[in-house]
């Protein structure tokens, strides 16, 4: 199931790759610590429903860790989920749909996201949002068509006395103006040369 | 062996994000390197509120307050504050439009108003070790309850007390508790509502990573009150710091049996879930958040009947505030009759605001109930940045309202701040000034709420949409006089008929900022202007040439090259391309200041066209 959605999905570097090398780890990682009994022949999403004891009520924390593992949810995976739960696959899209935690589309390497809090209204975010949806020739909510980078809008970050935010790779950036904006993705960018750099 | 010297490095997510644990890692290794190993102790606290000013390192046991700290600052502050004894001027606090440092914590303007209950612990303690909470005072007050009191006895404490909900509402928290205790179902569940959405608002967050063992402690204390067994600690995903220690708190407390079975050696047995939230603003509803725990869409359901009668799973259910649960050790610790001498005759005890917008002192403040608003942001909030004015304070969130300077002496109670249209909420302050446009917050809001509605109820759904659009249409230089008729009809329709408190109190923004500012509104209408420069298709941005040094950069930071000009030559903007997104103006330096924005009549002759905004 996994090769196959990793070989329909997202070519060589694409993140289901990633999902796939972490699925050994995960397995390894469970078996030692909580599923003794455990095959590591089961995939993605049989580990984590595993690990949350098949719990029907537990669905919106499994699509969390599986959302957290391959940065986003396939079709597949969803119908995969209530396989295992054993709920109508509309339950399980209903909540995916719901909830914006969830991506439902690939997502880039690089994530972009700017909050829109009323901090960062009032100090000038939708001027930091609309300088990156230029640079990056995308809008709030779209990955670029190279899969590099994804922008997204969040309604707050809880930082609100550095705004406005921008939070790039899992870091944050504070008190955020176009410069700014653009000295970030330009780390972003000499940091991506010197990974492909390496042998 | 004790240490002569405490460094305390505030490592909350503001802290953090300017650089807090490099700093930390830094500070270890200078302090090793120098020798000083044995006698000076770096600590990782809580967030102190003031994340404006980060990284903070505050020195124990003298109090001084260090701010802005870098990494390559830290030979020199460790030579000369803790090898001379020498306390570093140039890394202290300077109040604005002052040139003295304060030296002290406690004497900075921003701390020394407040009134630290729930935030006692703040920036004092290492909020992962729980050996730091119990050495002040901690788990104290659930010894106490569950050693020496019965659950009347807590139950009347709580109630004498007068607290009331700290999430908005301001229900009576020991009359909740009670509903809940009365009713015969079992199991019963506890839950803590750290489902923190009203964007500009971050107490939870910041309570959570500062001080997890006083929610745990209160949820405890609430348990054996209620006759729990389970309780849910829900917490927003955005908020991956407070999850984290939430989830050492929870290990480290049944490490040491506070938590789970035979606590303490009572025989009483309660133990905690933490549940992420996935990110719908909703689910701060109580009965939202409840489907959301179980598993299903974060949909409100009609009450009554109320949780705690038929909530989790139909089970009696208590679901308070993570400020609310925080409240509980204190209350029961030092008495009700302590706590109800604090604040007004109906709001007790003290609040937590986040202090945000455009104010000198941003961040995180705890105050007591009644304090007037002018105190707020001008004692504490050291008034407005820039030599501004003071044009309106947002509170409340998407629910709340914007108070204008008329009301400055208003006492913050849940009864004033409700008159005046405005809503206790969750917490958030907005500070905006004069460059801020009324009509642009309420569409920020309605934007907001129309995106987050959950779509179960129609009033909620196609009203706040309507809304909106119509707001969106004022803004945009296209509204007439109807309008606010209209917009003033949608809102009472909107809120009496939606189904939950999203929807119930969405059009507040709407409403406050029509009470008070209706001629902003008109000034869009009828003369097509936006007085605080701020509606995009109302304004135009223009060089002025006899100000203009012709120093390239606006030409060079405008993102569709829409600026013509050489050096030593004056710049001139083309208009008609031009996309207003103000990088020319932000650019321009302070000393030049050659781009001005205009409205109105005005600002339509500049950008060559005709009054009524059609292009020639």
């Amino acid at each position: 199931m996994i090769q196959k959605r990793a070989t329909a999905g997202l070519g060589p570097k694409g993140s289901f790759q990633a999902c796939v090398a972490l699925r050994s780890d995960s397995s390894r990682k469970m078996a030692r610590n909580e599923e003794p009994e455990m095959s590591p022949e089961l995939s993605l999403v049989q580990l984590i429903v595993t690990k949350h004891h098949r719990q029907k009520r537990s669905l919106i924390q499994i699509l969390q860790d599986i959302q957290g593992r391959c940065q986003w949810i396939s079709p597949e995976t969803l119908d995969e989920v209530a396989r295992e739960l054993d709920i109508p696959p509309a339950h399980v899209y209903s909540v995916a749909t719901f909830y914006k935690s969830f991506s439902l589309s690939p997502r880039g390497r690089h994530i972009c996201t700017v909050c829109m809090g009323t901090a960062c209204h009032v100090r000038g975010g939708a001027a930091v949002l609309e300088h990156f949806e230029r640079t990056l020739g995308i809008k709030a909510g779209e990955t670029s068509p190279d899969k590099e980078y994804t922008l997204e809008r969040v309604n707050c970050l809880g930082a609100c006395a550095l705004a406005p935010l921008a939070v790039v790779d899992g870091r944050y950036y504070v008190q955020m103006n176009e410069i700014k904006a653009n000295q970030v993705l330009e780390t972003v960018k000499a940091s991506k040369k010197s990974q492909q750099g390496e042998p | 062996m004790p240490y002569r010297t405490h460094l305390l490095v505030c490592a909350g997510t503001g802290c953090v994000s300017c650089g807090a644990f490099p700093l930390k890692e830094a500070l270890v290794t200078e302090i090793a390197r120098r020798g000083l190993g044995n006698e000076v102790l770096v600590v990782a606290t809580g967030c102190n509120g003031f994340c404006e000013r980060g990284p903070i390192v505050m020195v124990h046991p003298e109090g001084i307050f260090y701010q802005r700290l870098k990494v390559e600052d830290v030979p020199f502050l460790v030579e000369e504050h803790l090898i001379k004894g020498r306390p570093v001027q140039k890394f202290m606090y300077v109040p604005p439009a002052e040139e003295k440092p304060v030296p002290k914590m406690a004497d900075i303007e921003f701390f020394k108003h407040q009134r630290l209950i729930v935030l006692r612990n703040r920036g004092r303690i290492d909020p992962e070790r729980v050996e730091e909470y119990i050495a002040y005072d901690g788990y104290d007050g659930m010894a106490k309850a569950l050693t020496g009191m019965t659950a009347e006895g807590i139950l009347a404490e709580v109630a004498a007390s007068g607290l009331r909900g700290r999430g908005g509402a301001g229900f009576l928290t020991g009359k909740k508790w009670e509903l809940c205790r009365r009713e015969a179902a079992t199991p019963k569940y506890l839950i803590c509502n750290g489902d923190e959405g009203d964007p500009g608002a971050f107490m939870d967050r910041s309570f959570l990573e500062a001080d997890p063992h006083a929610v745990l402690e209160g949820m405890v204390i609430g348990a054996k009150a209620i006759g729990a067994a389970k309780g849910f600690i829900y917490i927003r995903d955005e908020y991956p710091l407070a999850v984290k220690r939430m989830g050492i708190a929870i290990e480290q407390a049944r490490e040491l049996g506070l938590l789970g079975t035979d606590i303490l050696g009572t025989g009483f047995d309660f133990d905690l879930e933490i549940v992420r939230g996935a990110g719908a603003f909703v689910s701060g509803e109580e009965t939202a958040l409840i489907a959301s725990i179980e598993g299903q869409r974060a949909f409100p359901r009609q009450r009554p009947p109320y949780p705690a009668q038929h909530g989790l799973w139909g089970k009696p259910t208590v679901i308070n505030n993570v400020e609310t649960w925080a409240n509980i050790p204190s209350i029961i610790r030092r008495g009700a009759a302590w706590f109800a001498g604090l604040g007004t005759e109906t709001s007790k005890g003290t609040k937590i605001f986040s202090l945000v917008g455009k104010i000198n002192n941003t961040g995180l403040v705890e105050v007591p109930m009644g304090i007037r608003l002018r105190d707020i942001i001008y004692g504490i909030g050291g008034g407005i940045p820039g030599g501004r004015e003071f044009k309106a304070i947002q509170i409340g969130g998407p629910s709340g309202g914007c108070i204008p300077k008329e009301h400055l002496d208003l006492p913050v109670d849940y009864e004033s701040l409700t008159q005046a249209g405005a809503m206790m909420g969750s917490g958030g302050m907005i500070v905006m000034d004069e460059d801020t446009c009324m009509v642009d917050i309420a569409l920020y809001f309605l934007r907001f709420t129309q995106e987050e509605s959950c779509g179960k109820c129609a009033p909620c759904r196609i009203g706040t949409r309507q809304m909106a659009e119509i707001l969106a249409r004022i803004s945009g230089g296209e509204g007439s006089d109807e309008d606010l008729e209209k917009l003033e009809r949608l809102a009472r329709v909107v809120k009496q008929g939606s189904l939950c408190g999203l929807g119930q109190t969405a059009p507040n923004p709407v409403l406050s900022t029509l009470r008070y500012f209706r001629d902003e509104y008109r000034a869009h209408i009828t003369d097509r202007s936006c007085p605080a420069l701020v509606c995009k298709n109302l304004i135009t941005f223009f060089i002025e040439p006899e100000k203009c040094i012709g120093c390239l950069l606006c030409l060079k930071n405008c993102p569709v090259a829409a600026i013509a000009g050489e050096r030593k030559k004056v710049h001139v903007i083309d208009q008609a391309a031009c996309i207003k997104c103000g990088a020319c103006f932000n650019v321009c330096p302070a000393k030049v200041r050659a781009v001005s924005k205009y409205t109105g009549e005005k600002g339509r002759t500049l950008a060559g066209r005709v009054p009524g905004g059609v292009e020639t």
